[in-house]
């Protein structure tokens, strides 16, 4: 492999219906930085049917380039055809660096891709840095420059490592969606568009799709929300969660929730906050009823100010709460909702 | 059917992660488990066994105590037990493990490989995948249901915001979730004969279809710069109150950051 070969940073540009998602835009802002470090340019990997119009869009949020792979076989999401595309592309053009997002098809994909092309892939990294490795120069070793060093929680977030991929390329990354800032919209950008398509041959590799369920929630994103109000198993029953819907709507936030939650069927699984749920980062996140495991923690620690309402004084929740208060939620939430109301309704 | 399910011993971090006084990671004090997504996909493989007798044998690669697992997998039902243990297989990254375990595949026949989803000590979701691209099939991930129809299985795969019915052909390997079912129990008579029953061990020499450059530490493209524990932002202010002056209190700290 000759890694001279390999230039530029590459985004996957996941897009479910035609509709590019939010992690697209957060993977170019943070393609675009570390473009800057490596003095080269970034390009997005658009995959699908009918697909071409959202090349401008790519380009309004960094991209200078956008290779489109378009072909009816990639209409919904699958893993042969989309690896194939995907692979196809790092054969052809290959990037330096190629970043997918830690999405449930980006968790599919990245791994697929790069066992396909033989390259090394850091699984959700949430931090990403142009550097040396090893980090400081050792003897009787040589040291590379300008290496992308990933670094991402392991252990159910209690180890935070930092990895390179040092001898094969692309250096592939799987990033965290909600983690990486997307840059501001730049009105009338364009970008080089190049249309590239290796040819769809079905094989034993392909399966059938036999039926699409979409889960049907009214809410916005909980990933957009300003203000979460999140539930645990502390909430009680799925009635109890009227209190945190009126709270959260008093106040203007949305209702989210801990893995206990989903598992006990009171709140559809897009609502998960946590490690195997969604990472959020709210301005404000209460914390109710929810004891504070490991694995929602590394979903919502990052959140501007944590409130937390539990009965149990010795919940780890409280370990990461900004204001903690022990008490009874069933007593505090509807006062609370009320005082919120007036004090919104005396500001108007 | 044969039916393979891949299990990883792993440390346990539900029942509460254990610290140090210096607060590193007291590895020591937890239990070593059965990874929770493979156990899952371990219990559907029982249940497919169940169904439509199949046989069903669990592969592990690890230290010589995760033979651990294999015991507990046949206790729970399963047929046979495969260990794959090799000193020069140490340090390996996803693609290095992703290779042996592919390489010790290669040496059984299946119509069905399970995996978890992930692992809760590395998690991060690629073995799985891997393995299927290594053996050239099909690969389902995510999977919340499994059924099988005639020559195919049709799996329930899970996405944020929906799930697609799939159907493939066997083979193929699929990735558990946790949620998929409740794993069965031991049962007593399971253990008694566990204990006993002959487990396969493979090493480095028994995986024949397997390139040098491709395992350890030494095959990993990825490489470890540097690990450390994660520095937590501390414990802010927690006070108990009686519910008037709780509302009072978050009133005030809300009214002080400007959010209300």
């Amino acid at each position: 492999m000759n890694l001279e070969e390999y230039k530029g940073v590459y985004v996957y540009a996941q897009q479910v219906d035609g509709t590019l998602s939010g992690i697209a835009f957060e993977l170019l802002g943070k393609a675009k930085d570390l473009a800057s470090d490596l003095k080269t340019d970034v390009t997005a990997v658009l995959i699908g049917s009918d697909v071409k119009g959202l090349a401008d869009e790519l380009a309004a949020y960094g991209a200078d380039k956008v290779i489109v792979v378009d072909d009816p076989e990639l209409k919904d999401y699958r893993t042969e055809p989309y690896t194939h595309a995907l692979a196809s592309v790092i054969n052809e053009y290959k990037p330096e660096i190629m970043l997918v997002g830690a999405t449930a098809i980006g968790r599919d994909l990245g791994p697929r891709v790069s066992a396909r092309v033989a390259t090394g892939l850091t699984a959700d990294c949430t931090q990403l840095e142009i550097g040396d490795f090893p980090l400081n120069p050792m003897p009787g070793k040589e040291q590379k420059h300008n290496q992308l060093l990933m670094t991402r929680p392991a252990f159910g977030g209690n180890t935070i490592a930092t990895i390179a991929c040092p001898d094969n390329r692309p250096q592939m990354a799987t990033v965290r969606p909600g983690v990486m800032q997307k840059i501001d919209k730049i009105d009338g950008a364009k970008a080089e568009v190049i249309e590239y398509n290796p040819g769809f041959t079905p094989d034993n590799k392909y399966v059938e799709i036999i039926d699409i369920v979409k889960s049907v929630s009214e809410t916005v994103d909980i990933m957009d929300a300003k203000i979460l109000v999140s539930g645990g198993r502390g909430v009680g029953s799925p009635e109890n969660f009227k209190l945190l819907e009126d709270l959260a709507e008093a106040i203007g936030g949305e209702v989210s929730c801990s893995r206990a939650v989903v598992d006990n069927g009171w709140k559809p699984k897009d609502l998960q906050v946590g490690q195997t749920g969604k990472t959020v980062r709210p301005q404000v996140y209460f914390a109710i009823g929810i004891s504070g495991a490991i694995q929602h923690v590394a979903g919502m620690e990052e959140s501007d100010l944590i409130i937390a309402i539990n009965k149990d004084e010795t919940a780890p929740i409280f370990e990461v709460a900004d204001y903690g208060i022990v008490g009874d939620l069933n007593k505090i939430l509807p006062q609370l909702t009320e005082q919120i109301k007036a004090a919104v309704a005396a500001k108007k | 059917m044969k039916i393979v399910v891949c299990v990883k011993q792993v440390p346990d971090t539900k029942g509460g992660v254990q610290f140090n006084p210096d607060g590193t990671l007291n590895r020591g004090a937890m239990l070593a488990i059965m990874n929770p997504d493979d156990k899952a996909g371990l219990e559907a493989a029982l249940r497919l066994k169940d169904e439509y007798g199949a046989e069903v044998t669990v592969l592990t690669m690890g230290l010589p105590k995760a033979t651990d697992v294999l015991r507990e997998a046949l206790a729970m039902g399963a047929d046979k037990g495969i260990l794959v243990t090799d000193r020069v297989l140490g340090g390996a990254d996803t693609w290095a493990t992703s290779s042996t375990i592919a390489a010790a595949l290669k040496k059984l026949d299946y119509d069905l490989i399970i995996t978890g989803r992930q692992a809760i000590d590395g998690d991060t979701a690629q073995v799985g995948p891997q393995i299927s691209e290594h053996l050239d099939i099909p690969v389902i991930s995510y999977a919340q249901d499994i059924k099988i129809d005639g020559d195919s299985v049709v799996v329930e795969r899970q996405f944020e915001d929906r799930y697609h019915v799939l159907k493939a052909k066997m083979p193929c390997l699929i990735t558990a979730l946790s949620e998929l079912n409740e794993p069965r129990y031991m049962t007593p008579g399971g253990i008694f004969d566990a204990v006993d029953a002959e487990i396969t061990t493979w090493g480095r020499a028994d995986l024949t279809e397997l390139d040098d450059a491709n395992i350890g530490l030494a095959g990993s493209p990825t490489k470890i710069a540097k690990a450390s524990d994660k520095v937590r932002k501390g414990a802010g202010e927690v006070v108990t109150l009686d519910p008037e002056e709780s509302v009072a209190y978050i009133m005030g700290k809300l009214t002080e950051k400007h959010i209300i």
